[in-house]
């Protein structure tokens, strides 16, 4: 049985131009070659740090930064090459969670509206009270009481919003759920309740995550494998006890070196 | 020597009480907090967002807007209590003799100005008698481990990364040879390799120009042999303070134990992190009053 998600030789190329005509001066390579797999259920993380592409990895899983090239498949069929359009039923089953839990609300939004939203995009036939009972339940999945689903993302904690943003990954019942840096703008008191929320749901709902960070003791908490990843390439990967125990790698070993030891 | 307490210590927070007046309610952002270091050393502020941690720093110079906060309390320094020092004495202080380093480097620096004429113009100010800022800009830039610092002195905020804005603000707010740096969640907003990185280098600073550092932080994971004393704070209040050593080794307060407990350890997989359960714990806190 092939992985839930698999991705061959994927490059992010941007090209440089400059100048007055604007002439292609050069590309970075912001992903440079990269394969991996996620299986079904699992998490797999992805760390690294500013710069090395691991966020671009992300996005161009769900459309939002264009391919250069290789492939992506998704449950054995190619996705990489879909338009936006064609890429639309895949979005239901590919989720993301995002760093920013300030910016990646719309503020103007209820908790409802939000919520909503794509259960209105991928389930048109639902009617609304069917949407408020499934609003709600999402809520208390993500540990926050039901009866907030009227109150607007600026009444909630930085913790309480990420768990909002958690809920609205979770509405249209995905197998994978991309997290780029779910928790590195969070206290880290905060940061441990949302992990372990993380974990719970994956047990109960049985989804896969891809988990992206550039804290080396948080993805290894959480992850089954870890790749490493550096200017663009995947420099290591292993499980996330190997990743510890034998880190083959000198970038492994100084991400390894940053965790402050308590 | 901090444990033979000497007369006047070098730096002392005295019950210090600050409230936010809002248009309907009164909030009391920090309840009698009290504490003192000495010349030389380091303390380190530790709790989550909305223990008072910040405000406490702010309150210690007079930078909460005069129109919403009530601060009451003493902050001795010098001789002198710099919570009631007009407007035109505390200026003196701030920035000379008390600097601050902010969380977020891309927003504290004018994306206008290159960051070599950000710092030269705080040495302006506060060093009057400085004949060239520029070199003295250029040579903290070096100070903070800035490659190529004349070339780097003409770049602007945005064409650095977060990691070198920060050494920027570190250089600013240090180019005037504070004795009490203040440093708010310095990297917070940065990569673990670069925190590393950061932390390292104000330990090394405090070191090589003896200045006391004032460290506001979330996380127990950077005290760790970067600061002397620890005060926890919860809710406004000083929940412990003590040795860092001792509190590390010993934590009294469930407060602390939880802070410390809940970060991640590398090869130490457990299947839930100890988390804060704030609700356990005001709990205790309000029996504890009795």
């Amino acid at each position: 049985m092939p992985a839930l998600l698999q991705v061959r030789d994927l490059l992010v190329h941007y090209p440089l131009s400059s100048g007055f005509l604007r002439r292609r001066t050069g590309v970075v390579k912001a992903v440079d070659g990269v394969s991996f797999e996620v299986p079904a259920g699992k998490t797999v993380g992805l760390v690294g740090e500013s710069g090395s592409g691991k966020t671009t990895i992300g996005r161009a899983i769900v459309k939002l930064a264009p391919i250069t090239g290789g492939s992506i498949s998704f449950k054995g069929e190619e996705i990489a090459n879909l338009t936006r359009d064609e890429f639309r039923p895949w979005r239901k089953k590919i989720q993301m969670i995002f760093q920013d839990p300030y910016n990646s609300l719309n503020p103007r939004l209820t908790i409802f509206g939000i919520l909503a939203e794509p259960l209105e995009i991928h389930f048109p036939e639902m009617s609304r009270e069917a949407r408020r009972r499934k609003c709600a339940e999402l809520l208390t999945d993500v540990g926050l009481p039901s009866g907030h689903l009227d109150r607007y993302p600026h009444e909630f904690s930085g913790g309480q919003r990420q768990r909002i943003g958690i809920a609205r990954a979770l509405a249209v019942e995905p197998e994978l759920i991309i997290c780029d840096e779910p928790v590195s703008a969070l206290d880290v008191s905060v940061q441990a309740a949302i992990v372990n929320l993380l974990r719970d749901l994956q047990k109960r709902h049985g989804f896969a995550y891809l988990f992206i960070a550039h804290d080396l003791a948080v993805v290894e908490h959480i992850s089954d494998h870890v790749l490493v990843m550096n200017h663009g390439k995947i420099v290591e990967q292993n499980s996330s006890e190997e990743i510890y125990l034998h880190p083959q790698h000198d970038y492994t070993r100084r991400l390894l070196d940053a965790v402050p030891k308590l | 020597m901090p444990e033979t307490a000497p007369a006047r210590p070098f730096f002392e927070v005295k019950d210090l009480r600050i409230t936010f007046h809002g248009r309907d309610r009164v909030t009391e952002a920090v309840q009698g907090a009290t504490f003192r270091f000495a010349e030389g050393e380091t303390v380190a502020i530790v709790g989550e967002s909305g223990s008072g941690k910040s405000v406490t720093a702010m309150a210690l110079t007079q930078l909460l807007p005069p129109h919403v906060t009530k601060v009451s309390g003493e902050v001795n320094y010098q001789g002198k209590n710099l919570l009631t020092l007009p407007a035109r004495e505390i200026r003196k202080y701030r920035g000379k003799e008390i600097a601050y380093i902010f969380q977020e480097p891309g927003t504290s620096l004018n994306p206008v100005f290159t960051v070599g004429s950000q710092i030269a113009e705080v040495i302006k100010i506060h060093l009057p008698g400085e004949k060239d800022p520029k070199a003295r800009a250029i040579r903290f830039m070096d100070l903070v481990g800035i490659k190529d610092p004349a070339k780097r002195y003409g770049s602007y905020p945005h064409e650095l990364s977060g990691g070198m804005n920060q050494r920027i603000m570190i250089a600013m707010a240090l180019a005037c040879e504070p004795r009490i740096l203040v440093a708010d969640e310095p990297t917070t907003a940065l990569d673990v390799t670069i925190q590393k990185q950061i932390i390292d280098l104000l330990a090394d600073l405090k070191k090589r120009l003896g200045m006391s550092v004032i460290l506001i932080t979330h996380n127990f994971g950077i005290v760790k042999g970067f600061a002397d004393q620890v005060v926890v704070m919860f809710r406004g209040k000083i929940v412990e303070q003590g040795r860092t050593e001792d509190i590390l080794a010993n934590p009294k307060h469930p407060y602390t134990k939880a802070l410390i407990g809940c970060i991640p350890r590398l090869g130490q997989k457990v299947d839930r992190l100890p988390t804060i359960d704030h609700d356990q714990l005001a709990l205790a806190e309000s029996q504890a009053k009795g």
